[in-house]
């Protein structure tokens, strides 16, 4: 079962033309990152098996998002290795050769552009066909997210939850074989984070594109994820499977996973205890 | 000591940049569209001011060397003053100063802004090089377009001059005799010499304001910044280059 459930997942499937190509790994291996003197990620490793949700969490400012910039190639680490399939994807020759999309948390759309443009711009650039067969792409890829009533306005005309889906749309246009997301469900409502979540999923399921999705929503990690790492003060402290996971007793787990609101001893200093005598 | 070292990294950006751009310059024709909206950009909206700016140029120049010649006898020869200073010198470099003030600032603001939104690393993370989309259309419109603004600042700049000269009493010359001596004293190499300049000027403005606006790092208040510094260092850039272009052309 698990080694059927394995080959099934080892092959990415296009959601234009339904060709098969392979999904591809990521290896994080010693990763230490620092800013000034700060070091913000230490010692991370670990790897992702191809057409995987691999979910990172951890609270805000824990380094989720410099380590996802890593992954991507946007930075390079201080000290260790990030590979995509063995290569490093700061170089633009990795990037040629597997494509790696990433859905930033604020959508990152081109403003200049409509929705339709922002969609296009890959595949015009990267001359995948002609104007017809992109429109297309295009197209089907904002039905998939259900915002082709957005396809003729701008970013500046949606809503956050919107944004958010024509980014995956975009993201989807590239055809990938690695998807990342930067808090997906973050600013949302409940029925649009729910709406996300799904979306994630069944790009997986029916995909299997390889994705790692950093967020702090358990319920997303918790649905969505064949494993989930947590990262706290830029370190890896555990992976394992959501239920694994979410089963600990570990009490620095247990405050991040299930916060418990104390109203007589709060987390916070009391402002009496600042005030001058 | 770090001001010597920001200024080197500055210039190797500047430099890398360049030939970043250049190595896509293949790409330009696919890039039509984009290259048409900067040369809209970059000429046609340069030159409602260019022309007003100009206009005044010649004006004054032809205010000031009627006031100056008098003394001399020499009024005939205002049109070959105004005539050679606007070919030459105050054309190329009022139109650049124009060009960084106007679309310069422009450019680093879009680019700057675009860098903080994570738009250029969306950009980076598609394998599409900002160098080709957005700094090569405008490096080709740049080019394009600064001969075509110097022709219309010099000839809107010798008009401006006419007028005075025709109207003003203070100097009081014929349009004939103004444009028999501007048209005897400023040569066919003179315009060209102007046009060059202006060439170097302008790639380098638009050059140095796309590499500011690409290397912002931070949050909003940064573009503000971003803005400054690109139109402060090309101004400063424009007066350097104007000694050593100008030397280079005699």
């Amino acid at each position: 079962m698990d080694t059927q459930m394995e080959s099934s997942c080892s092959k990415t499937r296009n959601p234009f033309t339904g060709a098969e190509a392979n999904a591809v790994s990521v290896k994080v291996d010693h990763v230490c990152k620092s800013f000034s003197g700060v070091e913000v990620l230490k010692d991370i490793s670990f790897e992702v098996i191809p057409g995987e949700i691999f979910v990172l969490m951890g609270p805000s400012g824990s380094g989720k998002s410099v380590l996802l910039r890593d992954i991507v190639g946007l930075d390079v680490p201080t000290s260790g290795t990030v590979t995509i399939d063995g290569q490093d994807p700061s170089l633009e020759a990795t990037r040629d050769r597997v494509r790696v999309a990433l859905v930033f948390q604020d959508g990152a759309l081109f403003n200049s552009l409509s929705v339709y443009d922002n969609l296009a711009l890959y595949p015009r650039e990267h001359r995948s066909g002609d104007e017809d067969s992109i429109s297309q792409k295009v197209m089907h890829a904002l039905k998939i997210l259900s915002v082709e009533d957005a396809a003729y306005k701008f970013p500046s005309e949606l809503s956050g939850g919107m944004k958010k889906r024509v980014s995956i749309a975009r993201a989807l246009v590239m055809e990938p074989q690695l998807l990342l997301y930067d808090e997906p469900t973050s600013e949302l409502d409940p029925v649009m984070s729910a709406t996300i979540s799904e979306i994630i999923a069944t790009l997986k399921n029916e995909y299997s594109v390889t994705s790692i999705v950093v967020t702090h929503d358990r319920a997303l990690a918790q649905t969505i994820s064949n494993r989930v790492g947590i990262i706290m003060g830029g370190e890896l402290i555990t992976l394992g499977t959501p239920a694994e996971l979410f089963a600990t007793k570990d009490p620095r787990l247990v405050d991040f996973l299930n916060p418990k609101i104390d109203i007589k001893n709060p987390r916070f200093k009391k402002l009496e205890s600042t005030k001058p005598s | 000591m770090k001001q010597l070292n920001s200024i080197v990294e500055g210039v190797g950006s500047v430099v890398q940049l360049l030939f970043r751009s250049a190595s896509y310059a293949g790409s330009l024709p696919r890039q039509w569209a984009r290259f048409i909206e900067q040369c809209y950009q970059i000429g046609y909206t340069t030159l409602p001011i260019v022309a007003i700016l100009s206009f005044f140029i010649g004006t004054v120049l032809a205010l000031e060397a009627g006031y100056a010649m008098e003394g001399f006898g020499a009024k005939e020869f205002i049109g070959s003053l105004v005539g050679l200073s606007m070919a030459r010198e105050l054309g190329p470099m009022m139109t650049s100063v124009l060009l960084a003030g106007r679309v310069g600032s422009a450019i680093a603001a879009e680019l700057a802004s675009m860098k903080v939104y994570q738009e250029i690393d969306a950009l980076t993370t598609m394998n599409i090089p900002a160098a080709k989309i957005l700094v090569l259309p405008r490096l080709a419109a740049v080019l394009v377009m600064m001969p075509v603004l110097i022709v219309i600042a010099n000839i809107v700049g010798w008009f401006g001059g006419s007028v005075v000269a025709r109207y003003v009493s203070t100097v009081g010359i014929s349009p004939e005799s103004y444009f028999a001596a501007l048209r005897h004293y400023t040569k066919f190499k003179d315009v060209i010499n102007g046009m060059e300049k202006a060439e170097v000027f302008g790639f380098v403005v638009v050059l140095v304001c796309c590499d500011i606006g690409l290397n912002t790092k931070g949050g909003p208040r940064e573009i503000g910044a971003a803005v400054t510094r690109a139109v402060v260092v090309s101004l400063i850039l424009i007066l350097v280059l104007d000694y050593f272009v100008t030397k280079i052309l005699m």
